[in-house]
């Protein structure tokens, strides 16, 4: 039976096949998975906010795009997975509540899913599925079994990217 | 600012416990007299909770509520969330459009418009309640409002809050009519600057 790991907000974990990877309930939160198909490692990191270097309080590095992704690459390194077979997926950036004068802090959504796709790109990692955007929630997984990332929400669906 | 919020003395915690007791009870009596029940009101829970934990105080992230948000602008700025869980919410309407008790089934445009009154005359009350309290003028902005997994709905706030620190203060208030029918939790989520304003102008 493949063990259900649940992700919570700012934090990231790590595994192999068969574990399934699950972060419930993301809104303007990123869920970026890394996932290495011939070892079938992986992970998925639920960030909040786009940069570290702007907050005043960065110790849990997981809360950011920047440090959480690097930390979970060097962990899944560590484990065996191979940074050049690594691909990325992400979903979540929404925008929850649409106000006519949206202050930065209301497109966060925005912010996290251009940060994230930056930084995999500086790490030249390719992010091979996105479901970013929109004003809905959604909760996310990885299975590490096959790589297969699904996008769960309320209406609006759901779908495998 | 974490740790503004991690050494809070007890007799601060009981003058925010106060606060949040006044400000739910003229609340509280606002949607009483809207739908004419009578509503209880628990003492409300101040706490210092970690970020990731917040969803949990509503059933979890995944639980699918309608949420009210009001941005409070001011000397303190806050913000404000009224949660319902979606059975309490469409409850709610069928009260406010003088439906049958399980008409509602889902949301159009009207019943989302009630339910965001129903958030602007509850925040109202709260504010007015926190000025006779504080003397600190506190305007909300227009509401907004979501169906969706608590944690998402949620997050709204966590990030602002997620700027400053990894904790949030949550003063929170849980409502109920007498038939249970009707349950909802009233946030007010000071951001990280005004809480030491909101203590000062108490004294504590």
């Amino acid at each position: 039976m493949p063990d259900l790991v649940k992700v919570g907000m700012a934090d990231y974990k790590v595994g192999r096949a068969p574990d399934i990877l699950i972060s419930y309930g993301l809104g303007s939160c990123i869920g970026i998975s890394l996932y290495d198909p011939q070892t079938k490692i992986g992970g998925l990191l639920h960030i909040m906010l786009p940069d570290s270097s702007k907050s005043r309080s960065n110790e849990n590095r997981a809360k950011f795009a920047d440090t959480g992704i690097k930390d979970m690459l060097q962990e899944l390194i560590s484990m065996g997975a191979a940074k050049s077979r690594l691909v990325a997926k992400l979903a979540g950036g929404a925008q929850m509540f649409a106000f006519a004068n949206a202050s930065d802090i209301m497109r966060v959504g925005l912010r996290n899913a251009t940060a994230s796709k930056e930084i995999l790109a500086s790490l030249s990692i390719p992010v091979v599925g996105e479901d970013t955007g929109g004003n809905y929630g959604r909760t996310v997984q990885i299975d590490l079994a096959n790589g297969v990332y699904k996008v769960k929400t309320i209406d609006k669906g759901d779908k495998e990217i | 600012m974490s740790d503004d919020i991690a050494s809070l003395s007890p007799v601060q915690m009981d003058a925010l416990r106060e606060i949040g007791n006044v400000g739910a009870g003229n609340s509280a009596t606002a949607l009483s007299q809207i739908i004419n029940r009578r509503i209880d009101m628990d003492v409300p829970r101040v706490s210092i909770v970690p970020l990731e934990e917040v969803p949990e105080l509503v059933g979890g992230p995944d639980t699918m509520v309608v949420g009210v948000f009001l941005r409070v602008y001011g000397k303190a700025p806050s913000n404000i969330l009224f949660l319902l869980p979606r059975d309490s919410a469409f409850y709610l309407v069928d009260m406010l459009m003088g439906k049958k008790h399980g008409d509602t089934q889902k949301l159009d445009f009207m019943d989302e418009s009630a339910l965001m009154e129903i958030g602007n005359i509850l925040s109202g009350a709260y504010l007015n309640a926190l000025f006779n309290f504080t003397n600190i003028s506190l305007l909300p902005s227009i509401p907004a409002l979501a169906m969706d997994m608590a944690g998402a709905i949620l997050s709204v706030v966590l990030v602002q809050l997620g700027q400053m620190g990894d904790h949030a203060l949550v003063i929170e208030t849980e409502f109920k009519t007498e038939d249970d029918g009707i349950k909802g939790h009233f946030f007010l989520v000071p951001d990280p600057g005004s809480l030491e304003i909101i203590l000062q102008a108490v004294g504590v």
